[in-house]
């Protein structure tokens, strides 16, 4: 059953040294309100799953900015020069990762998979240290999946029982991360009453959401 | 034209009616601008959208929507857009026509390395690696040389993006195809010399008696 919150309440559920999903492509799409309160908190050594860490001070920037991050696993960090910096200077240690073999490895532990196998990789540096394997005369990687301890995601509207509805490239990540984490906490921009997003246009159910922040609620 | 614009150009003239494409950020991006007129070609940004164009000028963005580099853009009447899964789910299985990336260096092989210089700089691979793994065409859009020195060399020294040849390389010296021999120098640019493309080449090139010169898109 999805709990509603204020996100100061749901950002204190989360221990110093949490293993976190955070949604957003380059701070679109990104849960700010849980993020900016992340930072007021002052949550400390946190491992972040993200695609890239955005622009300093913009969307999971923040994070990288206050110094909170101790591990980031990523496909891109070149436009945030701190995350590059803070990397350089030994403070965070960083792991690349595809961008498509991170949503795949995401995907598997949130579908119950026990790895998937992709041609991303072979031959580069990537395979170092992974199995592969031979399927019909063709070469694959081996990618484990990638568990969290929450997934913080963003959704434009939820219904008051937490089913999900996205928009546009604001999407990304964030629906599979949403069935990942032991713990799930999503932050709507609005918030309607059950009923008002039709069955077919909700892209995750409330079932896998467990905490609902919401920016404004919606009567009516 | 300067040499982001020449090599736009020529990439455009690559693109065929019907096709689904990925324009890499930077300089791959310029090519939308100079497709010819009524050629039907959807373009996928690999954040989640297919059908994005540019934004027009005076449009009002929305935060919802942007390319891979964060970017407001637009979308076309007919666009769709979907999860970081089934963005790649695309890219990898197939479905994308063409791709269009920027290099640091390309080898013999058609190897293509473009995501990071260690002990430099180590932006990631991004979508690059599935982009280059999946699509159906690879076509890297580069300058010819970094500050004097080669590019386009016999072996590739930096960590390779995929093993998976590339199939165009277009500069603003030359159009390189790659075949099982090794790169064929299938065009020079305007007021560019065979001799000096090679001059301009670590790797050895395969040089036919004729080499026309660069067509270019309006």
């Amino acid at each position: 059953m999805t709990k509603t919150a204020t996100p100061q309440s749901a950002v204190e559920a989360i221990p110093n040294g949490s293993i976190l999903m955070v949604g957003g492509f380059m701070g679109c799409g990104s849960p700010d309100s849980l993020i900016d309160e992340l930072v007021r908190q002052g949550k400390k050594d946190l491992t972040i799953i993200v695609n890239d860490t955005a622009r300093p001070k913009v969307g999971v920037g923040k994070l990288i900015s206050a110094r909170l991050v101790k591990k980031v696993i990523a496909s891109h960090i070149g436009t945030n020069p701190e995350t590059q910096a803070q990397m350089i200077a030994g403070e965070i240690e960083v792991e690349l990762v595809p961008q498509g073999t991170l949503a795949e490895r995401i995907r598997a532990a949130g579908f119950g998979l026990g790895a998937v196998v992709t041609p991303t990789g072979v031959g580069t540096v990537v395979a170092d240290g992974k199995r592969s394997i031979e399927i019909e005369g063709q070469t694959f990687l081996v990618e484990l999946p990638l568990k969290a301890d929450f997934a913080l995601v963003n959704a434009k509207r939820a219904d008051s029982r937490g089913n999900l509805e996205y928009s546009l490239t604001a999407r990304n990540f964030n629906p599979l991360m949403a069935l990942v984490a032991e713990q799930v906490i999503a932050e709507a921009e609005t918030v309607v009453p059950v009923g008002g997003i039709a069955p077919d246009m909700v892209i995750t159910p409330h079932v896998v959401v467990d905490t609902l922040v919401a920016k404004e609620t919606c009567h009516g | 034209m300067d040499d982001k614009t020449l090599i736009a150009k020529r990439v455009a003239l690559e693109l065929k009616d019907g096709n689904l494409v990925n324009l890499g950020i930077g300089l791959p991006t310029l090519v939308a601008q100079y497709l010819a007129p009524g050629l039907d070609v959807t373009f996928q940004s690999e954040n989640g959208i297919v059908g994005m164009q540019a934004l027009p000028k005076g449009a009002l963005p929305s935060p919802d929507l942007t390319d891979a580099g964060g970017a407001p853009i637009s979308a076309v009447p007919g666009a769709f857009a979907f999860d970081s899964a089934m963005s790649f789910g695309l890219i990898r299985g197939g479905h994308l026509d063409v791709t269009v990336l920027g290099g640091l260096q390309v080898d013999e092989l058609g190897q293509l390395a473009n995501w990071m210089v260690p002990g430099k700089l180590v932006p990631g691979m991004g979508g690059a690696m599935d982009l280059v793994s999946g699509a159906k065409r690879v076509i890297v859009a580069m300058t010819h040389t970094a500050k004097g020195e080669a590019k386009i060399l016999k072996r590739c020294t930096l960590p390779l993006t995929s093993v998976r040849s590339v199939d165009l390389i277009v500069t603003e010296m030359a159009v390189l195809k790659t075949t099982s021999e090794g790169l064929l120098l299938q065009e020079v640019a305007p007021g560019v010399s065979v001799e000096q493309v090679i001059a301009a080449t670590q790797a050895t090139l395969i040089v036919p008696d004729q080499v026309p010169v660069m067509p270019l898109a309006a």
